[in-house]
């Protein structure tokens, strides 16, 4: 029997390939071989004869999401700046999501960034993907050759040892702590939904931080950012980003000093994270892409907990929902614009 | 060795030069004597003009090495640091670096022949500063064509050295406008077109043409057709720059280093690059 | 030995866990021994060290000139040059490959006061590599995993203990002190045999591409499909010890002033961007295909030498799992069907 991913695979093959041959998009945003032992690349098929090349397997911790819009834009017939829109409905593009990323395409959508009508969602229901640096933390030293993967255990092989691992034991941490595995999005179902996840505190990670005392906190802080080399991976990894111009990166005002000096790494990393707020899905891949294995992802679920227990909102759960953060209501707590503009209680009117 | 240490200048005077009051020209003097002796430039080289606490920024040099005393130059108010240099005044201080860049060959390739000048806009800077190169050993060259065009009479850069330059009679001038406007005598009409109606000889001649690139793109056409090679074509090249000095790389276009190589190249040297700049 | 580097010196071991702080003579990726620590004995990875010791050499940020913007100062404005450390740093575990990084970087900073200075205050302690990792290709680059080259002192294993050989004056001077044993002939022939046993190095593979025309490679299909995986991060450029690209910045707290330069990466849309609001290097597929082409064409053209050691660094860290190797394999089959 083959494995769940296995048959995954040939289902995603194949449903590509039908939406390919049949026009109905015209590109499949899915994920190829990796050139080395737990990687995969990202890929963009636009031809049914490519559609073999596509995989899946419990190392896809990459976020597809973060491409669809640009995605988007490589199907539409090239045209210059002020060249009007074509006539017409525009080429869609098919993605593999997951339930992360199915919200990521939510946000997108809530935010004008994608159009839902141009993208056809195949939905897999996650099993959670693995962490590559936790199976490497597991042999220390050695070289990690290769990892069979079964559906519940991976066979680690190096040049001369072979071990068999549970799987779960080293699944990301943001996959351990989802409740919402299944896409909240599907048009075409891959392989068999899978159903929410009981987890009794899912911000376990997060209340171990808020526990400690202030100083304990700057503490852990200034250490787990002082490697930060700036590279950014983190802040291009995200289908949240997509500013055309970063505030780190603004030179009119500059918002934030270049060099590796700890304010400015730390200023970076707090408004990355407040930006993200009321729209991160916890997919991780912030955290899974850094090259020097920096947790930044804590502080957006931070965010996330605080903007569930102010709003009871789950970014991208519901894309008829109102943004949390950009949305303003009469009842808010924070009395700041009825006060400031209006000394008169109920003189302010709704709307803008 | 590079330091990246400026030489210490003061501003000793400011020109508006433009309508929009966009275009200021800075004449600029060492506060240290022995740093203008040692200061030796070429027309068509530029310099990185330094502002403490706002960062440096490549600006071709306006003066000529024959203007000893002093550098020139003239800024366009684009982004931070032009902008917070148009807001400098006469005798505050700030820094140069170089001279950087290869420069006009004004010394080989061009002795001797005519040349031709052809700018269009403010980029007319560094061919200021060649042409007062060359009027200064007027008899090393043969003759000189100057075709310059802005866009209304008021964006025209140099206005009180036009009208000199206009009563020699050893310089062929064509100052040109885009759109007629009121109290404007002179040509009107963009500068390709301008050129192909002088239509300068290619006879043992040199051209030097800047300007935006749409310009230069539709002066070719009519200098090609009356024989022009790409050989005798120089052109000055921006990028994005940084150190000036072929070190931090931000300048490169393929193989090629804008700050160092450069920015002067022939057209048929640039024809060899990636259009990456 | 390392104890008496460490009265006299400031020494640096790679790091393997995370640091706590930054102090100011702090590098990334490798911590600095303090006299009160016991520990002189450090652990080396197999293949590269975690931070590639460019970092010594080009550090982020480097202060080129300080100044005050202090009101009513007679030196309002006026560059000084930055007080710098004189003191000299001796890196231990250096592996041959980021030893010829150092080698190579040299020839685009021969003219850098700061790289230079950097270099005469920095001794390189190496060791060889007697296990290589998968992702390694040093050999294909014109290295080796046996090479001295770049490095003051190299070590290499021997049956007993460690063979020390000195490779220039700063090396002399960090044994000299020592009563070290003189070797015996046997280890150095030993070594001498194993390093004929590798083979000459060279990158004759590769030094098809040198040949050929940057209009091909420029042209090539496979930039689409790297340049569409690619996230334009900093990381590969950040991790390289041959990418060397800098910007420079003026920095102002409370009045004191300094430039620095700081690293920067032709992956950033920033990097190329003109005020204008042109970018020569606009799209992704532009930058991707800068990077290899600056390692792998415009760098030899200008001064022979692939701007790459082959440490493999970019191959593990790249999160799209894009491979240099790969890259590479495919601009060769490229020139070789022309
Ligand atoms: C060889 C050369 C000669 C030039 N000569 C002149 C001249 O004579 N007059 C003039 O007005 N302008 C000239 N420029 C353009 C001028 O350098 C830019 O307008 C200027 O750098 C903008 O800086 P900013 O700080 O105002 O803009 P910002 O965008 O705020 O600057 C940020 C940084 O970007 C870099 N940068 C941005 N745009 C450019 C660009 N187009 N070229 C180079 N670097 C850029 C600079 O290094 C600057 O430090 C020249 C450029 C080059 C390369
Ligand atoms: S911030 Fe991190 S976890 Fe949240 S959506 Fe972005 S990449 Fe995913
Ligand atoms: S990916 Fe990691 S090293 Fe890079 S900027 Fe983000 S936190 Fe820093
Ligand atoms: S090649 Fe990889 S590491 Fe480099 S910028 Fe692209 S995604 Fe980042
Ligand atoms: S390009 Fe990659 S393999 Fe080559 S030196 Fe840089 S990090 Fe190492
Ligand atoms: S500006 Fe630094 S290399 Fe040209």
């Amino acid at each position: 029997m083959p494995t769940i991913n296995k048959r995954i695979s040939e289902e995603i093959r194949a449903q590509a390939r039908k939406l390919l041959e049949e026009g109905e998009v015209a590109a499949v945003l899915g994920y190829g071989a990796g050139s080395l032992p737990m990687t995969v690349k990202p890929l963009v098929v636009r031809n049914p004869e490519d559609c073999s090349k596509l995989i899946w397997n419990t190392f896809c911790v990459l976020n597809l999401a973060n491409y669809l819009p640009a995605a988007l834009k490589s199907v539409e017939p090239p045209r210059g700046p002020r060249d009007p829109k074509p006539e017409g409905p525009l080429p869609k593009v098919a993605i593999l999501v997951t339930g992360c990323w199915s919200r990521n395409i939510v946000v997108q959508i809530q935010e004008h960034q994608v159009a839902r009508d141009r993208v056809v969602v195949m939905g897999v229901g996650s099993r959670g993907m693995v962490s590559r640096r936790k199976v490497a933390a597991l042999f220390p030293g050695l070289e990690i050759l290769a990892v069979k993967e079964g559906d519940h255990e991976l066979v680690v092989q190096g040049a001369d040892f072979a071990e068999t691992i549970n799987r779960w034991s080293v699944v990301r941490d943001n996959c351990q702590s989802c409740t919402h595995p299944d896409p909240v999005l599907v048009d075409v179902r891959i392989g068999e939904p899978v159903s929410e996840r009981k987890n009794p505190n899912p911000f376990m990670q997060v209340d171990a931080i808020e526990q400690k005392t202030g100083d304990e906190r700057w503490a852990w802080f200034t250490a787990e950012f002082a490697t930060c080399i700036r590279c950014y991976a983190c802040r291009n990894a995200c289908p949240l980003c997509y500013c055309p111009t970063c505030f780190v990166d603004d030179a009119k005002p500059q918002w934030v000093g270049k060099s590796l000096d700890a304010v400015d790494t730390g200023l970076f990393h707090i408004l990355r994270a407040y930006h993200c707020a009321g729209r991160c899905t916890d997919c991780g891949t912030c955290e899974t892409v850094c090259p020097m294995g920096i947790n930044m992802r804590m502080l957006t679920k931070k965010l996330n907990k605080d903007v569930l227990n102010l709003y009871n909102i789950e970014a991208g759960m519901e894309p008829d929902a109102p943004l949390p953060l950009t949305t303003y209501t009469m009842d808010d707590p924070e009395k700041f614009i009825a006060t400031e503009v209006t000394p008169v209680p109920g003189a302010v009117k709704e709307g803008k | 060795m590079i330091s990246y240490m400026p030489y210490p200048v003061r501003i000793d005077d400011i020109v508006v030069e433009t309508e929009d009051g966009n275009q200021k020209t800075f004449k600029l003097v060492f506060e240290n004597e022995a740093h203008r002796k040692a200061w030796k430039h070429v027309p068509g080289q530029f310099a990185m003009l330094s502002l403490a606490g706002q960062g440096e920024i490549p600006i071709g040099i306006a003066s000529s090495p024959t203007e000893e005393d002093h550098l020139l130059f003239t800024v366009n108010r684009a982004g931070k640091v032009t902008t917070a240099l148009h807001q400098m005044n006469i005798g505050d201080r700030m820094g140069v670096r170089g001279p950087l860049g290869n420069g006009f060959p004004v010394d080989t390739e061009m002795k001797g022949k005519n040349v031709v000048i052809i700018a269009g806009g403010f980029a007319v800077t560094t061919l200021r500063a060649t042409l007062i190169s060359l009027l200064a050993r007027r008899q090393e060259y043969g003759k000189i064509t100057f075709i310059y065009g802005a866009r209304t009479p008021g964006m025209l850069l140099y206005r009180d050295e036009l009208q000199q330059w206009a009563q020699r009679g050893d310089i062929d001038l064509h100052v040109t406008i885009d759109r007629e406007a009121p109290g404007w005598e002179g040509l009107v009409g963009f500068v390709p077109t301008i050129a192909g109606e002088v239509a300068p000889s290619p006879e043992n001649s040199v051209a030097l043409i800047c300007g935006p690139p749409i310009m230069i793109k539709f002066t070719m056409p009519p200098l090609e057709a009356i024989g022009w090679t790409d050989d005798q074509v120089y052109l000055s090249l921006e990028n994005r720059m940084k150190c000036g000095e072929g070190v931090c790389c931000h300048c490169n276009v393929g193989p090629t280093l804008v700050c160092k190589d450069g920015p002067v190249f022939t057209r048929g040297q640039v024809k060899q690059l990636p259009i990456e700049y | 030995m390392i104890e008496e580097w460490n009265k006299v010196h400031v020494v640096y071991v790679p790091a393997m866990e995370k640091q706590a702080a930054a102090s100011p003579d702090w590098a990334p990726g490798w911590c600095r021994l303090d006299s009160s620590s016991i520990a002189l004995t450090f652990p080396l990875p197999i293949g590269p060290t975690p931070a590639s010791v460019k970092t010594f050499f080009f550090p982020q940020p480097e202060t080129l000139l300080t100044y005050t913007l202090e009101n009513n100062h007679p030196d309002k404005g006026l560059m000084r040059e930055p007080e710098r450390s004189r003191d000299m740093q001796v890196v231990l575990g250096v592996r041959p490959c980021d030893a010829r990084s150092v080698l190579l970087n040299n020839l685009p900073y021969q003219e850098d006061q700061f790289f230079q200075a950097n270099r005469q205050r920095t001794a390189l302690v190496g060791f060889s590599c007697d296990q290589t990792l998968s992702t390694c290709f040093c050999t294909r680059m014109g290295g080796s995993p046996l090479d001295s080259e770049g490095l003051d002192l190299a070590l290499s294993r021997t049956e007993d203990g460690f063979l020390i050989e000195v490779c220039s004056e700063k090396g002399e001077a960090l044994v000299a002190d020592l009563e070290l044993a003189p070797a015996p002939e046997s280890d150095i022939s030993a070594l001498a045999a194993r390093r004929n046993a590798g083979g000459n190095p060279s990158a004759t593979e590769l030094d098809s591409l040198k040949g050929s025309e940057l209009g091909t490679l420029y042209d090539a299909p496979l930039w689409q499909s790297l340049g569409e995986a690619c996230i334009n991060c900093g990381a590969c450029t950040f991790i390289c010890p041959t990418c060397y690209c800098f910007d420079i910045q003026d920095e102002v707290v409370r009045g004191q002033g300094r430039r620095i330069r700081y690293w920067d990466s032709c992956m950033f849309p920033l990097y190329s961007l003109h005020t204008s609001g042109h970018n020569p290097r606009g799209q992704k597929v532009q930058r991707t295909r800068n990077r290899f082409l600056h390692k792998l064409k415009y760098f030899p053209d200008r001064f022979g030498p692939f701007s790459c050691v082959g440490c493999g660094r970019c191959v593990q860290d790249c999160p799209v799992n894009i491979d240099i190797r790969e890259v590479m394999d495919d601009l060769i089959h490229l020139t070789a069907v022309e």
